[in-house]
């Protein structure tokens, strides 16, 4: 197919150079410059597509970002598109682009039979129907799910990537048209750092489409020397094919910038980027969107926006048809009769509702001997599959109704203006009111209520002139608020000023038929929303607009109704008897402003950059030593160490026998460490601790538990006294952060007298653990000034020594019960000690140890982890804790714990459990029964009493054990209990919660 | 009421959907009522619903500031679960959800409840166990639910990334079968519907300006559109329950944030059920339009904007196009917010409050649509009898004082 | 996204900071003289305003300092910065908030701190 709608001459599209690319299969041409749009209607092509909800034939609408059918698939695979605009995109080569929502292409669609049922399908008609019988909603919502949808998602993960970048600026001008460009220049000339976006290629908004002159020469001239003097400066950031696509609190704007071509893989470049910009003034200059005349069946394709068709003459040397009329109620359409006639293309006639338009541009019209059909409407549209003419009525004084003879006009494009609504998007997400302006019949931007201004079309206002002058003194007022109050004094450029007349509202066209009784008038194409939809909405109570919009889908499609919601709300507020469609409500806008790439919106932040991974300096040592992962927070911690053909629980069974008869090593260095010194810290860890600290005495080591001012466990950890005022805090892995969050907290705001400091040394030291009966002589291998005998270096004690060389802390606790040290060095020494202690701890059997093992050793013992035998809701003594709380001095969290609930003799208690089945392991989290019940049918409850907290096989006991909260679990020692589980039940004895050693002999080796 | 069907759908077709009623009346409020209730969210106009209903009291007013389910009801991501972890929690939502199960016969307006089923996954050893104690606690409070391994997860959900090598690889999951979506403009709107039908008066952009009291009794309310006397006030009014306890001169427990949620571009079906991590902050699943419906997060700060920051959502969409590749060029289409209103507890505030005859409904956070039914059941019970149902008498304002709280936080963190 | 004015650091992007909640609560000095009620009321009962509201915030990610602001809930309008101890500036309070339903709060807490 050639270019048959390509004119001749004109449009700033190269024509030297072609592009080929297909559309459903067909081979096509196009130019550097062309959207697809434009090179789509330069092909002749009319049907882009079929509708969402009827499968009506549609045709391309506008030109811009309002377009609401010609959505394309674009490309295949892993790099494919749905759904994006043919009218946004820029062509390129190779391109390979489908219609959505059809099958098997747009021109013959078997689903177009939907259509039939039109008239079952109004508005809502899914909350009437498919409720019989109830069993059946999820078929038919089978059905209407794979009708839905539009276009097709990736198959394969996105293969580019983005970018985000943050930045300030004194002026953020958003918009490059007449108005943006002088306001950027205002401001750059006042020296403001300035950023300009502008969502084209090619900067000059609306001039880029109309044939103006400014300064007497072309427009487009001045808008060149405006860009020029602008990129010519150093504090001037020009972003092209970027949008503004939300405006947020405190001056933030989200923009969306296109880097590379929308589908081709951009190399190292990231395909889009968001730019996060904190300005200190914003302008919005974006400009207007042109609304259509809703009249009967202008969903048919060659039904198009004036404007929209303008810009595909002048801007694309192309002609969406060869017959061209206009409908309108306003004179600004008539600029593209006068272009179109300018450029050969006949047109039959200027339809025009207002009676004897007289005014320049309907004279120029005349002039070239255009028919004007003054105070008459286009009544219907002929041709189903494109327009082949077009019905003509006299329209009555009141607009309500049309007279006489319909007058048929043959032609093949019927484009429609009803006059241009502000796009004050931007302006209402900054939390900006819009108010009506009941004369024009259009939303205009309220106060603003964050540094910012709308300058020109945004504003409200149209002509050249005033955007020119509104941009000049928008952009130094911008400057000046941000400090630059050096305005230039150069001229604002000078243009010709066009006399227009008044428009004439018409928010819908009535025909021979009340509306929807003939033809359907669309307000919404994307959603196949009509003006019968609204009244109905009216007739049935939907009468607030949210309600009308919600009920109808009104707006809700991906061009988010820019379009067809003004004329959608006047509509409604006539069905109401309501005039002003500011009294209807006002409309708010959410972002985005167009729609952005959700892996734009990540950037980076995927894969393993999606959250830090924190790695301790042994790592890469575990990772040789084949070592499994457990995720703990941000950290990766060693879970377990299997030999080749291991299994896990053979592998744990190895570890524990192990730790409990020669020794093992564990990296225990992810445990939070928080440094706590000065005058006070004693007395500041007695408050934060539920125990005593003022007694401990340098060179010990005490273990607390931290409570919520709710008296609920938050953490614990072993805390040592370096010195009279320095104290080291261990916290568990996770809770690091949020611990020492609490502690200045308190100090800062609740004891600001306390003279204590914290620092975090977390990462500073690492911990190498030794734990069994043969750590002690292991240890003296490394060290001679460190005394290891049980008398000079007893239980809960710390030493400082050289460990292997390196000066280190050494801590006698223990989280398995046996003889442990916790040896801590500056972490870049760890890897060194852990290697030699492995190396010389050979000839014991070594092994490393992970976190499982861990775990089935410290619960063998009834040592509880803060978050597995907790959850929030557990007081210390709930854990049998009591001998840790202090009755002689006020903690944090020690009034609540008189509280009722508290003080209930039936709370949850932990308890250790014992299965009946020594080789049965309960899953970890099984609800616990008193009476041996299997798992109720649904809709039948048993009572619960508690819950298994941590199970596990131990090698050492030769059997399974648990631990549990049980409801007055400690006055149940020596009950059944039961588990239900999916593959039986489990049957266990309540028991203390030590298993091992309940003497505690064995910590002293 | 003109009953909903194919075929007065047919009937009116032919007429051209000229003949169809009012969804409900607008009326001008009475000077007085049995029974007023502030907020006319699905919660509230649920609670009209049951009045008229269960208990036959139809002298109701429901007032409204704005519009209809303007507020969370129109402005969630529509999930239904009841897959609590605590008894309480659970009878409620379970009760919740039942009546959900019957609600578009019932109310004669399709609500399109989808049951596509809920998949909570879990990322960590942490998050296994807390599953496996909450289904567990599911099972023997008669509550369907289950868990998937990896592989089953997969099957059940081929686009989801399962890779091992994922920075929080899938290790498992829980799945509510029963759980899923509905649509909810339709629960307001078709609860609305049912309480104007009984003759409840639904009173819109009237707002509240006044709690009348007499002897620590409430007397009525004093509203934009003059003084109506009731001796029952139901406050249902979620983020800004916090003002209509200040009116009455009481305080609560509850803090109000902005909640944001977005919607990408529509496609075909690719994710057929709900999918929910509460460890990378994903929620989301795909309506009958085709669109991700994407929950995030929680500002970090009170606030009554209705706007939310775009930090929130930029956090969210790293674990979410992790989780589903795929997602990654979809496009967002629309992001909102909501206010919603979190007790300390996680849990909702259904009953009683200082003031005689004044009761309140609010705290329901993030959970408030998939409560609808059964918190207007059961509020409707306790504004009937004076005193709460079963139900809802564990989520008792006294509670805070007790500490008999009802901790739905989920497990705590992670440790050791 | 807020940007936060830290009185320490200057204007910071929200994402650093940490907010805590009310401010001007005080912690009892006696808890054992408060009844159950009194108790829970300063456990959990908070202002949640619509309008001027006193919060307490921290640069976490920063100066990890503990600072008051005076913020307005409706509009995020941030009316004033203020250090820990310190009360809230009249000029700020009185300032007429910008929404016109908003009332400033009554009272504004007692004691010095938090």
């Amino acid at each position: 197919m050639s270019q048959v709608n390509r004119l001749s001459s004109g449009g700033r599209i190269d024509r030297d150079t072609s592009l080929e690319f297909t559309f459903n299969g067909r081979r096509m041409v196009g130019h550097v410059g062309d959207t697809v749009a434009s090179a789509l209607l330069a092909n002749g092509v009319r049907i882009v597509g079929r509708s969402f909800k009827y499968h009506r034939p549609r045709g391309i609408v506008a030109a811009g970002s309002e377009e609401p059918n010609a959505l394309l698939q674009l490309g295949t695979g892993g790099r494919t598109l749905p759904n994006q605009q043919a009218t946004r995109v820029e062509l390129f080569d190779g391109l390979v682009a489908d219609s959505v929502n059809c099958w098997p292409g747009p021109d013959f669609d078997l689903m177009s039979g939907i259509g039939l049922f039109h008239r079952l399908t109004p508005a809502g008609f899914y909350y009437k129907t498919f409720m019989w019988p109830a069993s059946f909603w999820k078929y038919y919502e089978h059905v209407i799910r794979r009708a839905a949808g539009l276009g097709r998602a990736p198959t394969e993960p996105d293969p580019d990537h983005y970018d985000r970048m943050n930045t300030h600026c004194d002026v953020l001008v958003v918009g490059a048209g007449p108005a943006g460009l002088s306001a950027a220049l205002a401001a750059a000339r006042a020296g403001a750092r300035v950023i300009l976006v502008d969502d084209q290629a090619e900067h000059g908004g609306s001039l880029l489409s109309t044939r103006r002159d400014i300064n007497s020469g072309q427009a487009l001239d001045w808008v060149a020397a405006a860009s020029e003097e602008i990129a010519a400066s150093n504090a001037v950031t020009v972003l092209r094919r970027t949008t503004a696509f939300g405006y947020y609190d405190h001056n933030f704007v989200g923009l969306f910038e296109q880097r590379s071509q929308i589908l081709s893989d951009g190399g190292d470049v990231s395909r889009q980027r968001i730019w996060r910009v904190r300005a200190k003034h914003v302008i919005t200059a974006t400009g207007s969107f042109e609304r259509p005349l809703i009249f009967a069946d202008n969903d048919r394709p060659g039904v198009m926006l004036a404007g929209g068709v303008r810009a595909y003459v002048n801007r694309y040397g192309v002609t969406p048809g060869r017959k061209i009329c206009v409908f309108t109620n306003n004179d600004d359409a008539y600029r593209t009769a006068l272009d179109l006639h300018d450029a050969g293309v006949a047109v039959p006639a200027i339809i025009d509702v207002r009676d004897d338009p007289i005014r320049d541009l309907p004279t120029e019209a005349m002039e070239r001997g255009i028919d004007i059909i003054d105070a008459s409407a286009v009544t219907g549209v002929n041709g189903a599959r494109g327009v082949k003419s077009i019905e003509v009525m006299q329209l009555n004084a009141a607009g309500d109704g049309v007279t006489g003879q319909a007058r048929t006009i043959e032609c093949d494009v019927v484009c429609s203006s009803g006059g241009w609504n502000p796009a004050i998007h931007l302006h209402s997400h900054s939390g900006g009111k819009a108010v009506f302006d009941t004369e024009r019949g259009i939303f205009v931007p309220g106060a603003a209520v964050q540094p910012s201004h709308s300058a020109g079309a945004a504003a409200g206002i149209f002509d050249l002139a005033g955007c020119l002058r509104d941009g000049t003194s928008t952009g130094k007022a911008a400057a000046a608020n941000a400090g630059f109050k050096n305005a230039s004094r150069r001229k604002v450029p000078d243009t010709d000023t066009e006399d227009e007349g008044p428009m004439r509202l018409l928010w819908s066209v009535p025909t021979t038929a009340p509306i929807g009784r003939r033809g359907k008038h669309f307000l919404d194409q994307a959603h196949d929303v009509t003006a019968a939809d609204v009244q109905m909405a009216a007739r049935e109570g939907y009468t607030s607009i949210e309600h009308a919009k919600r009920y109808t889908t009104l707006g809700m499609a991906p061009d988010q109704g820019k379009t067809g919601n003004i004329p959608g709300m006047a509509i409604l507020g006539q069905a109401l008897g309501v005039d002003n469609v500011g009294d209807v409500g006002t409309t708010t806008f959410r972002p985005p402003f167009t729609p952005v790439t959700l892996g734009a919106l990540a950037g980076r932040d995927i894969g393993p950059l999606m959250d830090p991974v924190r790695m301790t300096p042994i790592h890469h040592w575990h990772e040789l030593a084949g070592c499994k992962w457990e995720d703990v927070g941000q950290w990766k911690r060693p879970w377990y160490y299997p030999k080749s053909g291991e299994t896990m629980q053979g592998a744990v069974n190895r570890e524990c026998l192990v730790v409990r008869n020669a020794v093992g090593i564990m990296d225990a260095s992810t445990l939070g460490k928080i440094d706590i010194q000065g005058p006070d810290a004693a007395e500041f860890l007695n408050r934060i601790y539920t125990n005593a600290w003022l007694k401990l005495k340098p060179g010990s080591c005490r273990y607390g538990l931290m409570l919520g001012e709710d008296g609920m466990i938050m953490d614990d950890g072993v805390t040592t006294r370096l010195a009279d005022d320095h104290f080291l805090m261990t916290t568990t892995t996770g809770n690091a952060a949020s611990v020492l969050e609490w502690l200045e907290e308190w100090l800062q705001t609740e004891w600001p007298e306390l003279k204590v400091f914290c620092t975090s040394v977390s990462e500073h030291w690492a911990n190498v653990t030794i734990c069994g009966p043969r750590a002690r002589n292991l240890l003296a291998e490394f060290t001679d000034d460190i005394a290891l005998d049980s008398k000079s270096f007893p239980f809960m004690s710390y030493r400082e020594g050289t460990v292997g060389g390196v000066s280190a802390r050494v801590y006698r606790i223990s989280f398995t019960g046996e003889l442990s040290y916790e040896i801590n060095v500056p972490a870049s020494y760890a890897l060194n000690i852990w290697t030699a202690l492995m190396n010389a701890g050979e000839k014991y059997g070594i092994t490393p140890y992970g976190t499982e093992t861990m775990h089935v050793l410290r619960a063998e013992k009834g040592y509880i982890i803060a978050g597995q035998e907790t959850d929030g809701t557990t007081t210390p003594d709930d854990l049998g804790m009591d001998w840790i709380v202090s009755k002689n001095k006020d903690f944090i969290g020690r009034r609540s714990l008189s509280r009722d609930d508290n003080m209930r003799n039936d709370r949850k208690q932990l308890v250790g459990l014992l299965p009946t089945d020594p080789d049965k392991v309960i899953p970890e989290g099984n609800q616990i029964t008193e009476t041996r019940l299997e798992i109720p049918p649904r809709g039948t409850r048993i009572a619960m009493i508690g819950h298994v907290t941590s199970s596990y096989y131990s090698a050492n006991l030769g059997r399974s054990f648990a631990l549990a909260l049980i409801k007055d679990g400690r006055g149940r020692m020596g009950d059944q209990v039961y588990m239900p589980t999916p593959n039986g039940i489990i049957a266990a004895e309540i028991t203390g919660p030590i298993f091992i050693d309940l003497d505690g002999e064995r910590q002293d080796g | 009421m003109q009953k909903y069907s194919i075929f007065s759908l047919i009937k009116n077709a032919l007429a051209y959907h000229e003949g169809w009623e009012k969804v409900w009346r607008s009326p001008e409020p009475k000077s007085e009522y049995d029974v007023v209730i502030i907020g006319g969210g699905g919660h509230g106009l649920a609670t009209a619903f049951y009045l008229a209903k269960e208990h036959g009291i139809t002298n109701v007013a429901v007032i409204e500031k704005g519009w209809l389910g303007g507020g969370n009801t129109g402005r969630n991501t529509t999930i239904i679960r009841s897959n609590y972890l605590w008894d309480e929690s659970a009878a409620m939502y379970e009760k919740s959800l039942q009546l959900y199960e019957g609600l578009s016969q019932e109310l004669n307006f399709n609500i399109m409840l989808s049951q596509r089923g809920v998949l909570n996954l879990a990322h960590n050893l942490s998050d296994l166990r807390e599953i496996e104690r909450r289904v567990s606690a599911n099972r023997l409070n008669g509550i369907d639910s289950e868990i998937l391994n990896t592989q089953e997860i997969k099957e059940f959900v081929p686009i989801i990334n399962d890779s091992p090598n994922s920075r929080y690889p899938v290790l498992g999951g829980s799945l509510q079968r029963r759980a899923g979506t509905a649509r909810h403009d339709a629960v307001a709107w078709g609860f609305a519907r049912g309480a104007d039908t009984r003759g409840v008066d639904i009173i819109q952009q009237c707002e509240v300006t006044g709690i009348r009291q007499s002897r620590g009794k409430v007397t009525g309310v004093e509203t934009t559109k003059g003084l109506i006397k009731a001796k029952k006030v139901g406050v249902v009014v979620a983020g800004h329950s916090s003002m209509l306890a200040d009116m009455a001169g009481f305080r609560l427990p509850v803090n109000s944030y902005p909640l944001q949620a977005l919607v990408s571009e529509p496609v075909k079906p690719v994710l057929d059920t709900v999918v929910m991590s509460n460890t990378v902050h994903v929620y989301v699943s795909q309506s009958d339009k085709g669109e991700m419906v994407l929950g995030a997060g929680i500002d970090g700060a009170h606030g009554y904007t209705q706007r939310g920051s775009l930090h929130v959502i930029e956090g969210q969409l790293g674990a979410l196009c992790e989780l589903f590749p795929i997602f990654s060029r979809l496009r967002m289409m629309r992001q909102w917010g909501g206010i919603v209103d979190t007790c300390p507890d996680a849990s909702p505030i259904v009953g009683k409050t200082p003031i005689g005859g004044l009761f309140i409904n609010c705290g329901w956070g993030t959970g408030g649509f998939k409560g609808t039914p059964g918190s207007g059941w059961a509020f409707a019970h306790t504004l009937a009898t004076g005193e709460p149902h079963e139900l809802n008498a564990p989520f008792n304002l006294d509670r805070f004082t007790t500490g008999a709280l009802i901790d739905e936080h989920g497990a705590a963190a992670v440790a050791h | 996204m807020l940007l936060i004015p830290c009185p320490f650091c200057g204007e910071r992007e929200e994402s650093e900071f940490h907010q805590g909640g009310e401010a001007h609560i005080v912690r009892p000095k006696d808890p054992d003289e408060l009844s159950d009620a009194e108790w829970a009321d300063y456990l959990f009962l908070r202002k949640n305003t619509k309008g001027l509201f006193l919060e307490r915030w921290v640069h976490l990610h920063g100066c990890r300092r503990w600072f008051n602001m005076a913020r307005n809930t409706a509009t995020n309008e941030i009316i004033a910065v203020y250090k820990m101890g310190a009360q809230p500036p009249k000029a700020a309070i009185n300032k007429p908030p910008k929404t016109a339903v908003d009332k400033p709060p009554k009272a504004v807490g007692k004691g010095a701190k938090k």
